[in-house]
């Protein structure tokens, strides 16, 4: 467990420097707001309508399939770990895994799955 | 260190299983290179069949052995051999059937006959699987691809809305199955179902609270998928929902997958303290078949009427696993077929009656089917009375079956209870025949076209149905062979 | 202190899922969501079980959470609609029954029967070998059938989001 001290450090130190800034800029900074200075993009174009579109559903496809093969990538990183004491029965395996999700590349692929249409 | 055991690794035994993953990304892959000149979207439902013909050939050459093999967590044995064949048949069947609809609909997609091996696979794992992981990720398989195949009309709303309703409650359900799985192997220690067994005998018995509320999240998760009451709720909307075909698919497969699975859990895992389940499961099994029963007499719609029906008839298979005794596992798996030949030959009847854009769904629809198309009205009329359990159908074979069971056990009550619902059950089955025979036509029929797949179809169940009524003994021989090896 | 350290944790986890249920804006409720699973992660490690720890910040704080956002932000819930409630007679069951459960798991936490069998591996032996090694052992080969089949899973999974989810086939 004393392995994760510098861990347990560093998101200490993260969560600080965060919100003693924050604190500091709440705290002293003078606060005039105007119109012009509340808007998005103080010098930027004038905001259009509202930001809560609703998002196109493409978006979740593209998530959905990341998440796909996430998973798959996952499953490489035990399996490269024992990787010497399986010898070929473990190659052999983690080949047949590998060539279903390929085929399943391959599938999404033709069906423009990765298409932006 | 570790040494690596190369375990009891017998690829012959899940060669079905591979033999299905093979042909299900064979036609995905034909399907998504149609555009080519040389490939034919048409020629999809026969490579699937194919697949699924060589799949139950390979199933009947491993008879007659009990093996485990994968670290005891899959068996093959006579009575997961048995729910293979019926897997195998009911998606043959449900391939036949769906052929010449899913071009009308303009749904012809590979994805739709990849989807049906895929959950077939998913079921064959629920069936064979010996600890409670492969029976969940079996089930996961299933599930999902029949989420999928319940919104394959992607544009009409009801089908959307069923596969989102099914989707939404069967991740519930699933996720307590999960939670019934972990606390079952956070008080055993195991998920191997025989493992479990011999810590339970150990024991003497379920001692541990958390092993109840495990057993009973695992019911939760199971009844959820077999359509028992009180976790019926979806079954109506997701059967009107979904491409007919698909209805037909998942009012007889899944229900079979997870009464193999309930049977294999609650027998051999659970086996030693049956007197704490069945209980519980006798109380289901009464609410399951009456509110069934009761509650399809009052449906005009033909796709929820048979929804009510399904729920009623996954009433009477859950007599048989309170007996929880031989008998009644074989009496399960000749219900089972025997269902499987009625119900699918009920949907392919509808089927054929509707057209695009006009499901022909309402029950009124049938005045006058008798005069006009004979031979359809008579098959309709034996499936229905099949369903109804008259004689000599398979139905009144596999009902008289399960209640011997429950009656061997000691459960008369319950039995008779069965007896009074199989009555009631008669009034709405007959009145489909009523209207067919003793109605003026409402409507038009015309003339319709029929695919040889189609009549294939409707012929194997018309024979089924028949042959398992006056022939039963010889498929019960076979179910009698086929109880459950692991004790 | 790994005891100190897991009641800290656990308490945060459980406020934070308090949250997630309270809250009105459903962003609000995904960040309580990343929340709780950064906090099960930790958990996982208080476990020894660094690698499904890892697994979990990915794949569930991460990936999973950016498709629950993307799904929220298709939906484009209103913040402040108030919905009707559409089962009133379930309310009151419902929180009778959640009270039931919570006093059953409490009466079986304090009776001490949470004893479930004992794992054959320790603490001491999983540091030795590693837990990432000892988990791909298993996994590849006891559990080699479910592996396997999680491949076709995926491969169901891809298809679902094809056929619902895009507009031309």
């Amino acid at each position: 467990m004393i392995n994760y001290l510098p861990i347990l450090i560093l998101f200490i130190i993260a969560v600080g420097f965060a919100v003693t800034n924050i604190g500091l800029s709440a705290i002293l900074g003078p606060r005039r707001p105007t119109r012009e200075k509340l808007t998005p993009y103080e010098c930027g174009i004038e905001p259009v309508g509202t930001a809560r579109e609703r998002f196109s559903v493409k978006f979740y496809l593209i998530a959905m399939l990341f998440v796909v093969f996430d998973i798959e990538v996952i499953f490489l990183y035990p399996w490269a770990v024992v990787f010497k004491s399986l010898k070929l029965f473990g190659f052999i395996e983690m080949l047949t895994f590998i060539g279903i999700m390929l085929v399943c590349y391959f599938y999404i692929w033709k069906r423009g799955g990765l298409e932006w249409d | 260190m570790i040494n690596a055991s190369i375990m009891t690794f017998n690829i012959l035994n899940i060669l079905p299983i591979l033999v299905l993953a093979g042909f299900g990304m064979i036609v995905l892959v034909t399907d998504v290179l149609s555009s080519r000149k040389w490939v034919n979207r048409n020629i999809l439902a026969y490579i699937s069949l194919i697949g699924i013909i060589i799949a139950a050939v390979l199933t009947r050459s491993s008879t007659g052995t009990t093996l485990f093999s994968f670290n005891e967590s899959f068996v093959t044995d006579n009575y997961s051999l048995f729910f293979n064949f019926i897997f195998l048949l009911c998606a043959g069947l449900t391939i036949l059937i769906s052929h010449n609809y899913i071009k009308r609909e303009d749904i012809n997609y590979g994805e739709y006959y990849a989807l049906i091996l895929f959950s077939t696979i998913g079921m064959m794992l629920m069936a064979s699987g010996a600890d409670l992981l492969n029976i969940y990720i079996g089930l996961e398989v299933m599930s999902i691809s029949i989420y999928i195949l319940t919104g394959f009309k992607r544009s009409k709303l009801i089908s959307n809305e069923a596969s989102l309703k099914y989707f939404l409650l069967g991740a519930f359900a699933t996720g307590f199955l999960l939670y019934g799985i972990s606390l079952t192997y956070g008080t055993t220690g195991a998920i191997n179902l025989k493992q479990i067994a011999s810590f339970i005998a150990e024991k003497g018995g379920m001692s541990d609270p958390l092993m109840v509320i495990g057993m009973g999240l695992l019911i939760v998760g199971l009844g959820f998928k077999v359509a028992s009451v009180p976790f019926h709720a979806w079954v109506p909307d997701v059967y009107e929902g979904a491409p007919t075909p698909v209805t037909a698919f998942m009012s007889v497969g899944p229900k079979a997958a997870g009464f193999a699975a309930f049977l294999r859990i609650f027998l051999t895992a659970f086996g030693s303290s049956h007197l704490e389940w069945q209980k519980i499961i006798y109380i289901l099994a009464i609410l399951t078949m009456t509110l069934g029963n009761v509650s399809a007499l009052s449906q005009t719609n033909i796709k929820r009427m048979l929804a009510y029906s399904s729920i009623a008839h996954a009433g009477y298979l859950l007599i048989a696993l309170v007996s929880a005794n031989d008998m009644g596992v074989s009496a399960t798996l000749f219900y089972v077929l025997a269902y499987i030949f009625m119900n699918i030959g009920a949907f392919a009847i509808i089927i054929v009656l509707s057209r695009k854009g006009d499901e022909c769904i309402q029950i009124n629809d049938y005045a006058g089917l008798g005069f006009k198309h004979p031979l359809l009205a008579i098959a309709m009329t034996l499936f229905m009375l099949s369903m109804a359990g008259v004689p000599p159908m398979a139905g009144f074979v596999g009902k008289f079956y399960i209640f011997s069971a429950a009656i061997k056990s000691g459960y008369i009550g319950l039995a008779i209870i069965a007896v009074i619902n199989s009555v009631i059950s008669v009034y709405y089955y007959l009145r489909i025949t009523v209207i067919m025979y003793m109605k003026e036509p409402a409507r038009e029929f015309v003339p319709l076209t029929i695919s040889p797949l189609m009549v294939a179809a409707i012929v194997i169940s018309v024979v089924g149905t028949l042959q398992l009524g006056i022939f039963p003994s010889k498929v019960m021989e076979i179910a009698q062979r086929s109880i459950l090896m692991m004790r | 202190m790994e005891v100190y350290l897991f009641y800290i944790v656990a308490t945060i986890a459980v406020c934070t899922g308090v949250y997630l249920i309270f809250e009105k804006n459903p962003v609000f409720s995904a960040l309580y969501l990343i929340q709780t699973m950064v906090c099960i992660a930790v958990l996982y490690i208080l476990l020894e079980a660094q690698f499904i720890a890892a697994v979990q910040m990915i794949v569930y704080a991460g990936a999973i959470m950016v498709l629950f956002l993307f799904v929220i932000m298709l939906l484009n819930l209103n913040i402040g609609q108030e919905k009707k409630d559409a089962l009133p007679y379930q309310k009151i069951p419902a929180i009778l029954i959640g009270i039931a459960l919570f006093a059953v798991l409490c009466i079986v936490l304090k009776s001490k029967l949470l004893q479930g069998k004992q794992g054959e591996y320790t603490t001491a032996y999983i540091n030795n070998v590693g837990n990432t090694k000892l988990l791909g052992n298993l996994l590849f080969t006891d559990y080699l059938l479910p592996f396997e089949i999680t491949s076709v899973l995926l491969f169901v999974a891809a298809i679902g989001a094809i056929m619902l989810a895009k507009r031309k086939i």
